[in-house]
């Protein structure tokens, strides 16, 4: 079937679905409580798992007493390290696609305890409210052990540190060093130095941590409703240690509610609940408290010392950043800290160093931008000290010491605008009508400051499949083990798989979540986009080759002898290239082809050649406004321009939303967020969402957030590179820089509160 | 190893647990009667006992609103309130708002405005963004941000949540976008959602 078209014959007829900001799918879902979250799978004759923490740091257990526990009516069982039988025996068989080095937490495995709020029981009961009693009255005896530290300044000044090892996916030695950066320091005309700390911080997720496993009653068969940022990441973990088959263990996460890194690994509620349901042959849910979430890692407290140097013009002679970070006693978690500074400014001499100190605390976990989020702070606060110790403007420093290659690997950007960024997020914010001056403005009792930031984070890719079915009645669906915790997944895959097969956005559903689709990568990194993207494209791609096909076999195709390269999909319709009037309906061609409907699988992977070559990245550049009350110390962020270079945008809507969140989330690192270690009991005080400080609405003011456009065909298929991440970027520099501009007073040390400005 | 330490109750546990008792809920306009302990919070007779899990769980403590519910209209937390003192009370839950084929201005608004990520804490911003319409208090931004402070938001959508309250309380003739008030004159704005 052929059909004119009053358009001239060779036009590329884009359904153009990808680039709109399109609505969330799952948003009636949400916005009606109709979205189930891990803990919210009421299946029939469910238990509930509460959790006993250990209230000591480091010690031994000698003694638990169940007596009384047991012996109330529905509980069901008292799970410790006297009970629980040994199940995998190796490292290895616990260590998950993201563990850094080092031998994993068990839990309930042995009477050890190696942090405060480790799980050291598990009662078990009919309801909720009976499990939560029941654990308040278990009684567990402790041996103290009080030779600990929680301390990082004194394991430094103990000289405790040592060189980060290798071994965590993703993480990047510091650079090689280059020149001389202390005789080029020695030598500068201006220079500054500085030590930049910031505290523990955990993620919070709204969502606590909980998992329900589902008992078949057939064999071994578990259905785990998980809260997770990878199910498959979950399923092998569950696997190697239970000794369960794929079949036997599905892992489900259809919503998660935030995850921010601390949803990459999975965490000890699922080996708990996972662990119950197996003893007890029964359905089991195990939940968090908020408290607990304290126990489940944290962006790690982490001392950055930075030197800088540059010529009477200001242009850089030396950068030196050495980084001094927390881990456990267990496992080396690694970050990339350093590194930035090298990636984002060009010196012909340059020294990195990065350390780690073990400390007695859970192993720290990656938490959005992990590293970067923490360079960033250090080195734009650094660079904004010299601007003015060289008597430059920040923004006119930053330009001057633009590097268009990546000095760490002496390759070339796959693509940078992080020029544009800096011009158009300097035009939107006024940036040209600054008072350079220290306490030069004000608004009645307000000190007005502006500063500025930026950043960069890694466009990576990791292989991802999908698979997907397109039925006679035209509904695509598309299916892969991926995750939205809620970065907007479900909408940018419909879109991708929209565009691809050019299907009407209502004909498409996405699906995620579960381990009985095929695998994708944690979501993490800002690279699901381009990695679940790419395959979903692929797998669409796939189609199309078949319903090509199919139509050369309808009688009198006008498709006939032309190759997949040579059409598009557009409006429902296949179309050749060179003549758009010989079409068929993708609806004809399925019901011609008497087939019920086409199905492919099909996987991408980064291009080996292209990810060798070139530095692919990320980048933004963020200006702020604070005013500070001059007698109060309180600092509002009144408004933020953010400008982001992230190659092509899927949906500038949910886009857009991520960088809100991540501008909101570098004002909460600048502003609020601390765990408060008392060192003498090893134990976060502020363990809870009252004392542990994330911004409220009244907290956040005007946000821009400005897309520069980009394009970039080297990164992947899609042009794509994640906005996850590089929206939190320079945003806590840009306010301690801010901060200074507006009262002369350098705050080196997050997060800055009114203590440290008066 | 030098000292020891016990965990346990700070006095000796009840002799006997309290017994499960008959209460009846009037939620989103029906009566629901379970059989539960008098220590059962409104917020876990929702979620573990009539499978009503629109309401969300956030910290247990009354902190971060996610188990926002009203109360004769009237917004409170659920996870603070025992179930069986609200015997008698309208209880409306986001479930009773608005389905997902009939959705209540508030909860369209925040899909127009993309006002929620992950979507946990989005219940209970809608509900209590619904008792600050019902208490009739808040009129400009500024009002509307203090007045929403109680509903914590990890993934950050503020300045959303803020456009999509604003124009629904003032009947899609002002809205707020990026924190800057804009007067729409004469038509509510159209939502942009193809989806």
């Amino acid at each position: 079937m052929s059909q004119t078209i009053a358009t001239p014959p060779t036009v590329r007829l884009d359904s153009d679905v990808i680039g709109k900001p399109i609505s969330r799918p799952e948003g009636p879902a949400k916005v009606s409580g109709a979205a189930k979250y891990a803990a919210e799978y009421n299946v029939p004759n469910l238990w509930y798992g509460y959790i006993v923490d250990s209230p000591i740091v480091k010690g031994k257990i000698t003694k638990i007493d169940a007596s009384a526990v047991l012996a109330l009516p529905g509980v069901q069982q008292v799970f410790s390290h006297e009970n629980v039988p040994s199940f995998a025996w190796f490292d290895r068989s616990y260590k998950d696609d993201v563990a850094p080095g080092g031998s994993p937490f068990r839990p309930l495995h042995e009477p050890e305890i190696l942090f405060s709020q480790q799980p050291v029981a598990l009662v078990v009961a009919e309801t909720f409210e009976l499990a939560r009693y029941a654990a308040s009255i278990l009684r567990i005896e402790y041996a103290v052990d009080e030779d600990f530290n929680t301390d990082l300044d004194k394991a430094r000044a103990a000289g405790k540190g040592f060189d980060a090892p290798k071994g965590k996916t993703g993480f990047l030695p510091p650079p090689k060093p280059k020149g001389d950066a202390e005789k080029a320091f020695q030598a500068a005309a201006h220079k500054i130095e500085g030590e930049y700390v910031h505290h523990a911080q955990h993620h919070n997720p709204m969502e606590m941590f909980a998992t329900t496993v589902e008992w078949l009653g057939d064999g071994k068969k578990l259905k785990i409703y998980d809260k997770t940022q990878g199910a498959p990441n979950v399923q092998q973990y569950i696997s190697k240690i239970f000794g369960l088959g794929k079949d036997e263990a599905r892992v489900i996460s259809k919503y998660t509610g935030g995850g921010f890194g601390s949803g990459l690994r999975p965490q000890h509620q699922v080996f708990l609940a996972v662990m119950a349901s197996l003893e007890l042959e029964h359905s089991v849910r195990v939940s968090l408290t908020r408290q607990q979430m304290f126990s489940l890692g944290h962006r790690p407290h982490t001392i950055q010392d930075v030197k800088l140097s540059s010529d009477d013009q200001g242009c850089l002679q030396s950068i030196e950043h050495n980084a001094f970070a927390e881990t456990s006693q267990y496992e080396n978690e690694t970050e990339t800290v350093v590194n930035w500074s090298g990636i984002l400014y060009k010196s012909d001499n340059s020294k990195f160093a990065y350390e780690l100190a073990k400390i007695d605390v859970d192993t720290p976990a990656d938490m959005r931008a992990p590293g970067a989020a923490t360079g960033s702070f250090a080195i734009e606060s650094a660079i904004d000290e010299l601007s003015y110790k060289a008597g430059v403007d920040p923004l006119e420093f930053r330009l001057l010491n633009y590097t268009y290659t990546d000095p760490t690997e002496d390759k070339p950007f796959s693509s940078k605008r992080l020029i544009d960024c800096y011009h158009e997020g300097a035009k939107r914010f006024g940036w040209d009508q600054r008072n350079p001056e220290p306490r030069s403005t004000r608004e009645g009792n307000l000190l007005v400051g502006w500063g500025m930031g930026s950043g960069c984070w890694d466009a990576s890719m990791q292989k991802a499949a999908a698979k997907a079915s397109l039925s006679a009645d035209g509904q695509l669906t598309v299916s892969s083990a991926t995750n939205d915790q809620g970065a907007g997944t479900y909408v940018i895959m419909t879109q991708v798989a929209a565009q691809t097969l050019g299907l009407p956005i209502e004909q498409v559903k996405f699906n995620l979540g579960d381990t009985d689709f095929p695998v994708a990568p944690i979501q993490g990194g800002s690279w699901t986009a381009a990695s679940v993207g790419s395959a979903v494209q692929a797998v669409c791609q796939e189609i199309g080759k078949k319903l090509l096909k199919l139509a050369q076999r309808m009688e009198n195709s006008p498709l006939e002898g032309i190759d997949f390269e040579d059409v598009q999909f557009a409006d429902g319709h296949i179309r050749a290239n060179e003549d758009i009037t010989r079409t068929v309906a993708i609806a004809e061609v399925l019901a011609a082809s008497g087939e019920a409907k086409v199905e492919a699988e099909s996987s991408a992977q980064p291009n080996p050649i292209n990810t060798m070559k070139y530095s692919m990245h990320s980048h933004n550049a963020a200006f702020v406004e604070v005013k500070v009350d001059e007698d109060l110390g309180t600092i509002h962020v009144t408004r933020v321009v953010n400008a982001v270079a992230a190659g092509r945008i899927l949906n500038p809507k949910t886009a857009r939303s991520q960088v809100l969140g991540g501008t909101v989330w570098g004002i909460s690192m600048a502003l609020m967020e601390e765990a408060y270690l008392d060192n003498n009991l090893g134990r976060y005080m502020n363990h809870n969402y009252s004392e542990y400080h994330i911004p409220v609405n009244a907290d956040i003011h005007k946000i821009d957030v400005i897309f520069v456009e980009e394009e970039d065909d080297l990164v992947n298929p899609l042009g794509v590179k994640g906005v996850g991440e590089i929206g939190m970027l320079g945003v806590a520099a840009a306010i301690a820089n801010a901060v200074y501009h507006a009262t002369g007073k350098r705050v080196r040390d997050l997060p800055l509160t009114i203590d440290k400005l008066l | 190893m030098s000292t020891s330490y016990a965990q346990g109750p700070l006095a000796p546990p009840a002799g006997a647990l309290a017994p499960t008792q008959p209460v009846t809920l009037r939620i989103n306009g029906e009566d629901h009667t379970l059989q539960i302990a008098p220590w059962t919070t409104l917020l876990d007779a929702l979620r573990e006992y009539l499978d009503l899990t629109g309401t969300k769980k956030g910290c247990d403590h009354g902190q971060c609103g996610s188990c926002t519910v009203l109360a004769d209209g009237k917004r409170i937390n659920a996870c603070l309130a025992l179930a069986t003192v609200y015997q008698g009370r309208q209880i409306t839950t986001i479930e009773g708002l608005g389905g997902e084929d009939n959705l209540s201005p508030l909860q369209q608004a925040f899909i127009d405005h993309d006002a929620f990520q992950c979507g946990y804490c989005t219940p209970g911003q809608i509900c209590s963004a619904q008792g600050l319409l019902n208490e009739g208090r808040a009129k400009t931004a500024d009002e509307v941000r203090e007045l929403m402070s109680g509903n914590l938001c990890r993934c950050g959508a503020y300045t959303n949540i803020l456009s999509a309250v604003m124009e629904v309380l003032h009947d899609g003739q002002v809205v707020v976008d990026n924190g800057t008030l804009v007067t729409i004159p004469m038509q509510p704005i159209s939502a942009n959602s193809a989806a």
